[in-house]
This record gives structure tokens, sequence and C-alpha cells, in this order.
């Protein structure tokens, strides 16, 4: 009978618990700095960098122009690279005016249009351009090579164009790295939501947890009639809804600030990040229940979840090019799904057969860091 | 207490309890015990006695290895629910969220434990009362002193008047008034058949409550009544004055003596307790005349040593072998020239003032939060005066470091020590820090193993080590290099009693050898081992004298022989009384 009443009070109490637990979360949030930084301002930072500080598109890429010999033909080929918006071009008549320029780094790569060019051209005997790039720095090198050869082939197939039908002369492979319609912040706005996510989820929901251990006020909850589900729950909700405001942030920011297209529906925007919340949220339930230490839960959250979302997910590196063990390994990375469906939302619009699976393994993921959670915050101290 | 609360069931059963952390010996071995309602238990014992553990077992939050805890009937293994809503529980440090105000703190805890929303207020309003806090509703609990905490983490235990009521050291550190206003509080509790568990390392605690557990390294080794284990050193105990000031020399050489089990410094006098049917040694003493012997009424720590089989000798091999510094000149060792500490528009000291001659002890007594430890690390140079200075050895220690700081020997509060460190590398590492070398250092660290027996543990890590051997170890490091002047920052609080006498007694036998002292401490009897002490309350030294003339400035006619901690909680009175004026 005594057994029964406890039951009975327990469900009457349940939702009032809840409702305690709630208020008392959002009082915390509200009055902590702390988690107003990592809600709001950590993820703006973020955002305006990858915003404006990051970009993987070379624009004006400094470069050295050597015309050999002047000819209407060479001049019009210097022009088409002095109109690149790729390069800032200095132009000069001998190579070696431009050395000591390479090599001090003052531009990126020097590209010589020889005597013979016009000549070349004239018989067409395959004119050559020689691209001379500094070795040391292989990325900004291949950058300039193939920039320098679309410039060329550009300007060759304008040449045809215009009516002077003439075989394609010069020796050029075209390869663009970049589609030059598509800035990458495009890619990387909707990518670096994720992150943000990340940060709200699993660093700052481990941190709160840890610090209520830390300071014995979750020995003193547990003490009372509290369910485990409830110290749970009303925990993460919280946690659940600033994530979900501070995307929203961003989305805001991406959208109108960035001037990143938004072509998808809301509802997929909110479905895949409530998704993506799950097993963030998880994680960082898992690692402050394991180390009931802020500290180590900080750092533990910033190597298992942050830096995995940054560097495994396919938000900057692409997956494809990874070796086979890493690629396994970004399989059970949350971000690895959210990211490409992130920016389909933004890009291309709603693909709902691709975020449903995306969405379905996030949910897996996210179950088994609950279960195991809540393996280790039962209501038990030691 | 009502005979009711004795003959009806017990509110706990403890049966052959049994709790192992890791490897280590068991935190709890075998408790058996009962706990009844109305009346005040006491859980007493040094830290890492395991009192913590058995209060976290009575809550159902850990469970033990072997054995069964029964509590209100319930068995914490199968219905720990059923425990947790009739019991009231105040953890060590309160449990109370520092970002919400008094009043959402209670009504959070009002709503997990279920307070019907038409008892809300009048609860509350009687709780507010009940514990002084009415004024503060607003306040954020994180901004309360010490002792408002503690009384908000009293109140938020009590909302859903609970059955028992477990409380982790609720007096540790909080100022006396605020701890004997909560003693009076939980009295008042016990009158309406609420059982109450008070578990403290203050020995003199446990002499105010009804039932005593004493726990000593996970084991039980009392059970009842404290004036049944006060009563096996009846007769025993006794007060030696007129000691003409050599008292820690004359203590020294009677701690050698057969027949004497314990012996402290209290004030001015010599406390000793005997072995059965001896007299005190007082005739064979020819050195000191004017001597007077008087039985005293005993304490439950007296007979805490005696159970252990009595404190240690009264030789410090460690003063032993430490250089002399002559007493001679008169000119104070350390001088506090009106000390001000101001963070932002809190004063954390105001215009302490002090002298210590040579070869003095000096202690800085206050609760937790008063001042002290400013004060303090005003001194060592660690903290930048906002008005005043201080001088140790001759030297302002801000200016004229290192020179002046290797004739200082710090032992911080909690042991600085590096717990991943094994006990030599402890040694060698602060040997090193303090400029030993060569011989001289090899020499000294020899000296440290043999004194406090350190070979059998050097290559185990600090951290792992039982309190008691830490802070011998830390004390070792503090004195490695012979200091004319040791800075000890709560050298004892928590420390078993046989360890503490160990420790004092080389702090008795350095200072005979004309080594000066400043101690910090919250613990009243620590504070009669000094020679002089001020009393540090709200930031200011509110009163400075020795030992006896504090308490002899309160003597009343109903109080004629008033502890130490009478004489600070009428002085704080007289202060506050004072300042209104």
């Amino acid at each position: 009978m005594r057994a029964k009443a406890w039951s009975d009070r327990g469900r009457v109490g349940g939702r009032r618990r809840f409702v305690a637990l709630m208020r008392k979360e959002s009082y915390q949030i509200l009055r902590d700095p702390s988690s107003i930084l990592i809600a709001f301002v950590l993820p703006m930072i973020l955002l305006f960098l990858f915003g404006y500080g990051v970009s993987l598109d070379t624009t004006r890429t400094r470069i050295s122009l050597v015309v050999e010999e002047e000819t209407p033909l060479t001049r019009d080929l210097a022009a088409s690279f002095t109109a690149s918006r790729y390069f800032a071009v200095t132009q000069g008549r001998d190579r070696r005016e431009f050395d000591d320029d390479l090599a001090l780094g003052r531009v990126r790569g020097i590209v010589v249009v020889p005597a013979t060019f016009a000549a070349d051209h004239a018989a067409a005997r395959h004119p050559a351009v020689q691209v001379i790039v500094d070795g040391s720095e292989p990325n900004t090198a291949s950058f300039v090579q193939n920039y320098a050869q679309a410039a060329a082939a550009n300007w060759e197939r304008q040449r045809s164009s215009e009516g002077k039908a003439r075989p394609p002369a010069i020796a050029v492979e075209q390869r663009f790295w970049f589609n030059p319609q598509l800035t990458s912040r495009n890619f990387l706005v909707p990518g670096s939501i994720a992150i943000v996510m990340t940060l709200v989820g699993t660093l700052l929901t481990s941190l709160v947890v840890a610090r209520e251990w830390e300071r014995g006020t979750m020995e003193a909850m547990m003490a009372t009639p509290v369910t485990a589900a409830e110290l749970l729950t009303g925990k993460l909700l919280p946690y659940f809804i600033l994530g979900l405001a501070s995307m929203t942030l961003c989305v805001l920011l991406a959208v109108f600030l960035f001037g990143v297209p938004f072509r998808g529906s809301v509802t997929a925007l909110y479905v895949l990040s409530a998704s993506f919340l799950m097993p963030a949220l998880g994680q960082g339930l898992l690692i402050s229940a394991a180390t009931k230490n802020q500290f180590l839960a900080s750092q533990l959250a910033l190597i298992s979840g942050f830096l995995p979302s940054f560097l495994l997910s396919g938000f900057l590196f692409e997956i494809n090019s990874m070796p086979t063990v890493i690629q396994w390994i970004t399989y059970v990375v949350p971000a690895r799904y959210l990211i490409p469906s992130l920016q389909t939302v933004f890009l291309a619009g709603d693909i709902w057969p691709m975020f449903g699976r995306a969405i379905a393994v996030m949910l897996a993921i996210g179950s088994i860091f609950f279960l195991l959670a809540a393996r280790s915050t039962r209501k038990r101290i030691g | 207490m009502s005979a009711a609360g004795v003959d009806s069931a017990p509110f706990v059963r403890l049966t052959a309890v049994t709790k192992r952390f890791g490897r280590a010996p068991p935190a709890l071995d075998g408790i058996e015990g009962i706990v009844r309602g109305g009346r005040i238990t006491g859980l007493v014992g040094p830290d890492g006695a395991g009192k913590t553990t058995l209060i976290r077992l009575m809550t159902g939050l850990m469970l033990p290895d072997e054995g069964t805890v029964e509590v209100l009937g319930y068995d914490t293994r199968r219905q720990p629910a059923a425990i947790q809503a009739a019991v009231g529980y105040m953890p060590q440090r309160f449990g109370l969220y520092e970002d919400l105000s008094v009043q959402e703190n209670l009504e959070l805890y009002a709503d997990l434990r279920g307070l019907a929303k038409g008892e809300r207020d009048r609860t509350f309003a009687e709780l507010l009362q009940f514990t002084d806090l009415a004024r503060f509703t607003t306040r954020l609990a994180g901004k309360l002193s010490g002792g408002m905490k503690q009384k908000l983490g009293l109140a938020c235990a009590l909302l859903r008047k609970p059955q028992l009521l477990l409380l982790d050291e609720p007096g540790v550190g909080v100022d006396p008034i605020s701890r004997r206003d909560l003693w009076r509080m939980v009295e008042n509790l016990t009158e309406e058949g609420i059982g109450v568990i008070w578990s403290t390392a203050y020995l003199e605690e446990a002499e105010a409550c009804d039932h005593v557990f004493l726990l000593n390294q996970g084991r039980l080794l009392f059970s009842g009544p404290p004036r049944e284990m006060t009563a096996r050193v009846e007769d025993r105990v006794f007060r030696l004055s007129g000691t003409d000031g050599r008292r820690r020399h004359r203590l020294a050489r009677l701690l050698e003596r057969e027949g004497v089990v314990d012996g402290v410094i209290q004030g001015e006098a010599i406390r000793l307790v005997m072995k059965p049917g001896v007299t005190p040694p007082l005739g064979e003493d020819e050195s000191v005349a004017s001597s007077r012997t008087a039985a005293t009424p005993p304490r439950f720590e007296d007979a805490f040593i005696d159970m252990l089989g009595g404190g240690p000798g009264g030789r410090s091999k460690l003063a032993e072998t430490q250089r002399s510094f002559a007493v001679g000149d008169g000119k104070p060792v350390i001088e506090a020239r009106g000390l001000t500490k101001r963070f932002g528009d809190f004063t954390a000291a105001a215009d302490i003032t002090f002298d210590i001659p040579r070869g003095e002890i000096f202690g800085l007594l206050g609760p937790n939060g008063a001042g002290k430890s400013t004060t303090f690390k005003m001194l060592c140079g660690l903290l930048k005066p906002s008005a005043g200075e201080g001088r140790v050895a001759g030297f302002d220690l801000r200016r004229d470091a290192p020179e002046a700081r290797n004739r200082l020997g710090y032992m911080a509060q909690k042991f600085s020590l590096y717990g991943d460190l094994s006990v030599i590398q402890n040694l060698n590492f602060f040997a090193g820090v303090y400029g030993l070398s060569g011989i001289t250092k090899r020499e000294r660290i020899e000296l440290m193993k043999e004194i406090f027996d350190f070979r059998p543990i050097l290559d185990l890590s600090a951290k792992d080590l039982p309190l008691g051997l830490k802070q011998r170890l830390a004390l070792a490091c503090a004195v490695l290099h012979e200091p004319e002047v040791l800075f000890l920052d709560e050298p004892t609080s928590g420390v078993d009693p046989i360890t503490r006498r160990e420790f004092w007694t080389h702090i008795n036998g350095l200072v005979e050898k004309g080594v000066t002292v400043l101690v910090t401490t919250h613990f009243m009897d620590e504070a009669e081992y000094c020679d002089r002490i001020s009393l540090i309350y709200r930031g200011r030294s509110i009163a400075l004298g020795s030992p006896d003339e504090m308490k002899s400035r309160i003597v009343r006619e109903d109080l004629p022989d008033p502890t130490m901690e009478d004489a600070f909680i009428a002085l704080i009175g007289a202060s506050e009384a004072e300042e209104a004026a």
C-alpha cells in the first residue's frame, strides 16, 4: 500500500519535478556568461571566420607576366591574364627581373610568353607558355599552374569563337579546382553550422553536467525523489533548445549577412538539426558522466567531438581522399551525415531520400550514446 | 530525548557494512549499528575515516559491498526511491545552485521533493524565519557567506519535513556563531521526532551529540552516548598551571614519562591524561616550584587518544637536529602594519596589525572567508597589500625575495604536495626549490626519512598516502631548509588526533629552538597551542592576546571555565555591539 502511494505521488510529482529542473537549467543558462559565450558568441566568431576569413577560392594571386616580344597576339594573351579575377599581374620583358620576387615570395609564380609564341601560333606549332612556380609551396604552385592553364585555354577558346577558326592550338588540359560560379563560402557556412551545434551539444553539455558533479549539486539532486530519467531529460532539453537557437542564429547570419542561398525548407533544416543534436547531446552526457570533471570533460569533448566534426566530416577535407582506415572512422562521426545534408538544404533544396538516410544514422548513433550514458548515470555515485 | 524515540523501530540499521574502493583498505569495515529517531547521532572521526561514505550508503546513492543498510525500514538496495522520498540530505558543499537565488533554490527543492503548492508559502516562511534568511531571498546563493549557505542547505533539506536528516560535515569552516545556531535548529528538529545524523571531524562537537559513532580508518571504534566514552578517562585528566612560560619544554618531558597517556598545551597550562591510578608527576619536577595541578573534566578527544593507545612521545627528533636561532635581540620576526587588502569594493582584510617575537607561535583564528589566508598571503609576499606593509625576518617579501623566502618554510592549506610525485621525488623537489644541493641536500633528506619514517613509503605517490602521512610529508618538505620562520595554513584540520599530537610535538620543539611560527586555523583547539592569537572576523582583527586572556575576558558566574569557542562568540558579539553603537 505504501509503495502504491509512492508511485502515485511519483506520477503527479514527475511533471512538476521536470518543470522545476527545466526552469533551474534555464536560469543557469541565462545567468552564466560562459553558456551564452559558447552558444552565441563562439558560433558567431566561427561563422565570421568561415564567412570572411577562410576561403578556399584563390582570388588575386600575385604573379609576374613576362612577355618577351610584344605583338598584338601576345598583348591580347597578356590582357586575358591581367583581366583574370584570379591574378594580380605585374608585367615585364625579361624573366630575370622577377627571379628575386619569386624567391622572396613577393609573387607566387612567373608566366613567360616566349619570343617564339607569336610565330609558333601563326604556324600552329603548339605554342607554349612557360609557368614557373615556387615548388616549396605545392598548393599555391598548383593553383597558379592550373589557373594559368585555364586562363590560356579561355583565351584560346575566345579567339576561336570570334570566328578565326583554327584548331585548338595551345596544349592545355582544362581542370578547375573550384567551380567558379560557387564560392567556397556557400559550402563552408552551412558546414560550420554543424560545428556550432557540436559546440553547444557536446562541449557545453559535458561541461555543465560535469560542473554539477564537481559542485556536489548532482549528489544533492540524486538524494531527492527525482528519477534518473527526469534528471537527464531536464538537463538535456534546455540544451537541445539552446542548440537549435544557436543554429537559428547561424542560419539567419548565413542567409542575410553572407548571402548564402537557402533553397530547401525550414522543416528540413530543423528536422536535420534536431536529429544531429541527439548524438551530440548524448556524447556530451556520456563524457561528463564518465569524467565528472570539467577539465577532462572539455578536453574529451574537444578531441572526440569538435575535432572529428571539423576534420573527419568532409567539412574541410574530402572524405574520399582520406586513407581507408580513416574513412571507416568517419562513419561514426555524426557531422559527416549532417554537413552534406545541410549543404543540400542551403544550395540545392530538399532531397528527402538523402536526408532520411542521414537522419536514421544520426538517430542510431545518438541512441547508442544515450544507452551508454544512461548506464553510467543511474542514481548511484560510486 | 523522547522515550518514544528509543522504543520505536530504528531509523537506520547497519548490518556488517563493508565498502571498498579499488584495492585500498576498505573505506568501511564491518560496521554495525542502529540510529534512532528523536536525537542527534554524531558520526565522528578524522578525514578519511569513512563518514561521508557511510552517509552516502544511507541515502541509497551508494551500495555496500557486503552487509545491508536499512533506512526507515527500507533496504537501500531494493527501495532507494522510498528512502530518498523520506530522507533529507545535505552533502558537504550544501548542494546549492550558486547561480540561483535563495528563493529559487528553495522552489527547486520544493518541486523536487513534491511539496504541495498549498503548503509552500507557509513552509517557506517558516524555514526562512527559522534560518534567518528572510532578508536575503533574492540574493544569489553563490553570494551568501559560508554560514548562510549552510543554513540555506539545511532549509532545502528540510522542505517536506524529512523523517531522517543526514548532514555531512555541516560545521566545517563555518563561523562558530552560525555553527551554534545550526546546532540549535537541529536540536529543535529532534524534539519533533526527526532523526538527525551529523558528521564531523571536530571532536568537541561529538560531546554535544546524544549518541556517537566514532570511526577511524573505516572501523567503528565506539558506539554509544559520548559520556560513556569520556567515562573511560574519568578522574585521569589534569591541568597543570603555573609553568612559567616553559610549558612546551615541560610538556615534552612529561610526555616521555611512563604513566602519561596524552598531553597538550592549553593556553598557559598543560592538559594531561594519565594512566589509571597514576597521579600527575608534579612533585618530581624540581624545575618548576610554582606548578599547580587540578583535576579537570575529561573531553571526548582525551578518551579517543586513550582508546587509540595514547599519544606519541614528547621528543621531536626534528627539533633536536635543528639549528637554534638566538632569541636575543627582542626585535619582532614577523611584523604586520595596517595590512589591508581590497578586492573591488570588498575588503578582505582591514588594518591588520601585530608583531611576533622570535620563538613564538602566533595564531590567526577565524572562520573560512574571514581574511586569514589573505593576511597570510600578504605576509608571504604572494599578494600585494592595498595598504600597510608586512615584514618577515626584517624583509619585505614582495621586494626582497628570494633570499628572504629561503628563511621561510610554508605549509599551505590542503598540503602543498605534488600528488603525482612519489614521496622521495617530493623531498628532492622541495630541497631543490629551497636551494639545497650536494651533501647538505642528501643529509637533510636522509634525516627526514629517518625522523618521519618515510623509508617504507618512498616510492608511493603522495596522492595515495593516507591523510596523516601526507601531512607529515608536507611538514618535512616545509622544514627541509631549516627555516627560521614557519607559516602553517590550516595545518591539522581533519587530521586524526595522534598525527596532530605528533605534528605539534615537532612544532613545539622547533619553537623551543627559536623558530617563529605563524599559523592560521578555524580549529578552536589548535588556537590553544598558540602563545598569542588574533581573532579575525569579517576581515578585521577583533581581539589580540593570549588564549587565556581571551577566555578570562568573558568569564562570568554562569561560565566559569569558558572554551575558546565561547570566547570567540562573545568577542564577536562585543565587536558587533561596538560597531552598532
